[in-house]
């Protein structure tokens, strides 16, 4: 087993990846930018490297400096986290060619994932399902017409060369193809230079669902269960759950099938996502395989009863995986929600600043996975991640009940969080029936916001403001030159400085 | 000690005593029996009879607020004796600034001085925290002045532009 591992990251994924170190009894080394002296996970490192200034290109996505601290500090592996480096193949190369144990799958296999052609291939001829279509352009309009009535309506012409939705035309019927074909292909030329299009089944709303992985370096392959993504904004993904409402254990099996085979078309080790789309009918096709720990991996480790970055670190270590497919077994239910630092009411604007105060959560069910403290302040250079708020429960229900009770707990001064969004999302009555799509998020947002205003506590705040006041002048009173006047110094309030402008004026 | 206090625009007289350990409270001429304790700064255990609710205080720039539960109030306390008035012009032909809601870097500066905007027309986008945020006018008029500089570093509440 390694004796000291080095974190390539910085947050609340920095901080759980330490925990796990200090649990199996690693010594964990970090690195921090400039913005960074204070951060969470350098309060809490056994060895803490500065590595440059605040901007990740300087610091966090610096290769060359990362592998200096592992030399420096005599790691024996480096833990990616999520983002920055962890999907980087040239990163991982570079800490097998420094004798440092990348916690992930190997070069080769995150390049065979990351290029789309050769990884279909392998993929299609592995039996893995893809949205159905033409995979190359269509050269006239009635084979493209050939092509759909073969897919069957609605049917999504893309540009070959295209992203971003340039060149995309979504055709429903027969009569509109002629001029949905014109359009896509004179927008592919304008925007790609390339006027190649070609037809995909259309997947209206579909869900998102990923299927975890975990792979040993001995040919062991399992899957551990499915997580239900499908609400997003802006293609971000903001609240998971496992199991996802609509998966049954029939499908589950058949789902996870086909992530360990893509898995082992790849020769894939170490922790992995299979991300899936999924249409009405429960059908479900392969998007793509994310070569890292998710963010979202909580609500498995919840489900399953297994520590996800414990097992990644044993499985770089060469270990055997500890447990077979049929001893895997799902109990409850999770929910996470990504608390981040934005505004909900100014479009959801980043919102950085210092803390000034923090309640966090707890009790029966609930997990807070947090890179904050109170008194710090969240730096503007990076992801407005704060915590993962996570709820279990014997079953859906009772774990949205325990999110609810929890939020209802959770308060982050000084800052705007993403907290309101959740308790809107937790008492909608399509979320609680489990009808979920990737549209839901917008959809939901779209509507007017029918929020319970209780205005009849504001004789309370209007008492709770006069209290605030008089308390901090009487404070300043009795403690004037007494040893509470330091703490008073220390930690300066600001209804305090409030009554003392008043008895000034 | 007598408080004029605003709680989201609406006002209220309240008055505070506190003698042998207890406290008196007369809130618009209603007497209430009240009992507050600080619990740690910023967080006040209130009972109001046998009621009991936890109080959170933040306070954002300038602006304060208080919290319960998930509810939030726009607070102001005065001192009715106290001869400054704190009432703000919200006086809409007069000239806006339009401030930068977070820290971060203007990417790029959408208007010019002397253009006519409509309300909610973009005036700079800012990007904090890798993602780009347009920050748009709060107000139909002429844009007076640009002091936004493309790639400078700006802090929340810097004026970006201001609109008449």
């Amino acid at each position: 087993m390694f004796k000291k591992i080095l974190i390539a990251n910085r947050g609340e994924i920095a901080v759980r990846v330490l925990r796990a170190c200090h649990e199996m009894g690693i010594a964990a080394v970090v690195v921090y930018s400039d913005v960074d002296r204070v951060a969470l996970h350098v309060r809490k490192a056994d060895e803490a490297y500065p590595i440059g200034a605040a901007a990740a290109s300087e610091s966090y996505l610096n290769v060359q400096k990362i592998l200096d601290v592992a030399q420096r500090s005599g790691a024996d592996a480096i833990h990616p986290g999520y983002g920055f480096l962890s999907e980087n193949a040239k990163f991982a190369q570079a800490c097998a060619d420094a004798g440092v144990k990348f916690i992930g799958p190997t070069p080769a296999a995150m390049e065979a994932l990351g290029s789309k052609t050769r990884a279909r291939q392998a993929m299609e001829r592995a039996g893995v399902p893809f949205v159905p279509g033409t995979s190359r352009g269509v050269d006239s309009l009635e084979q493209a017409e050939e092509a759909a009535a073969r897919i069957g309506y609605p049917v999504m012409l893309k540009a070959a060369a295209g992203g971003g939705g340039k060149g995309m035309r979504l055709v429903h019927e027969p009569g509109q193809f002629k001029s949905a074909l014109e359009a896509a292909r004179s927008e592919a030329e304008r925007s790609f230079g390339d006027g190649e299009v070609y037809v995909e089944k259309a997947i209206v709303n579909p869900r998102h669902i990923e299927m975890q992985v975990l792979a040993d370096e001995h040919g062991n392959t399992v899957y551990l269960g499915e997580r239900e993504c499908s609400l997003q904004r802006r293609h971000q993904k903001v609240l998971e759950e496992a199991p996802s409402p609509i998966v049954d254990p029939e499908m589950r099996q058949r789902m996870g099938g086909v992530a360990v085979r893509v898995a082992q078309a790849a020769a894939y080790t170490n922790a992995g996502t299979v991300e899936f789309l999924v249409d009405r009918e429960k059908n479900f096709y392969f998007l793509e395989m994310n070569t890292r720990l998710q963010v979202e991996h909580p609500v498995t480790e919840l489900i399953t009863g297994l520590d996800l970055v414990h097992l990644q670190i044993r499985i770089a270590a060469g270990e055997t995986l500890p447990f077979r497919q049929e001893e895997v077994q799902l109990r409850g239910h999770a929910i996470e929600c990504r608390i981040y630092a934005e505004d909900p009411d100014h479009n959801y604007f980043p919102s950085p600043g210092r803390i000034t105060l923090l309640l966090a959560p707890s009790g029966p069910g609930i997990r807070c996975d947090s890179g904050v403290y109170e008194g710090w302040n969240v730096p503007i250079d990076y992801d407005p991640l704060l915590a993962k708020l996570i709820g279990y429960g014997t079953d859906r229900n009772q774990a949205i009940a325990r999110l609810t009770r929890a939020l209802g707990e959770y308060f982050v001064g000084g800052i705007k969080t993403n907290i309101p969004l959740f308790r809107r999302i937790l008492r909608d009555p399509d979320f609680c029936a489990a009808k979920l799509d990737t549209g839901f998020l917008d959809r939901m947002l779209q509507r007017p916001e029918n929020d319970p205003v209780d205005s009849s506590k504001a004789e309370v705040a209007a008492i709770a403001a006069g209290m605030f006041v008089a308390l901090a002048a009487t404070s300043s009173r009795t403690d004037a030159g007494g040893a509470g006047r330091r703490e008073a110094e220390n930690c300066p309030s600001h209804w305090k400085s409030a009554s003392r402008g008043e008895a000034l004026r | 000690m007598l408080y004029d206090v605003s709680i989201d625009g609406k006002n209220y007289r309240l008055d505070l005593h506190h003698a042998d350990g207890r406290w008196s409270c007369r809130l618009d001429g209603r007497d209430l029996e009240v009992d507050a304790v600080l619990a740690r700064p910023d967080v006040l255990s209130l009972r109001i009879g046998n009621m009991a609710y936890e109080v959170k205080s933040e306070r954002v720039d300038r602006d304060l607020h208080l919290w319960i539960g998930s509810t939030s109030f726009a607070v102001e306390v005065r001192d009715p004796r106290s001869l400054r008035s704190r009432v703000r012009s919200e006086d809409d032909r007069a000239p806006r600034k339009i401030t930068a809601p977070m820290p971060g870097k203007v990417v790029r500066v959408l208007v010019r001085e002397g253009d006519e905007i409509e309300i909610g027309a973009g005036v700079a986008v800012v990007e904090a925290m890798k993602m780009q945020n347009e920050i748009k006018s709060p107000k139909k008029g002429t844009v007076q002045k640009i002091t936004a500089m493309e790639g400078a570093t700006v802090n929340a509440g810097d004026v970006l532009a201001i609109v008449e």
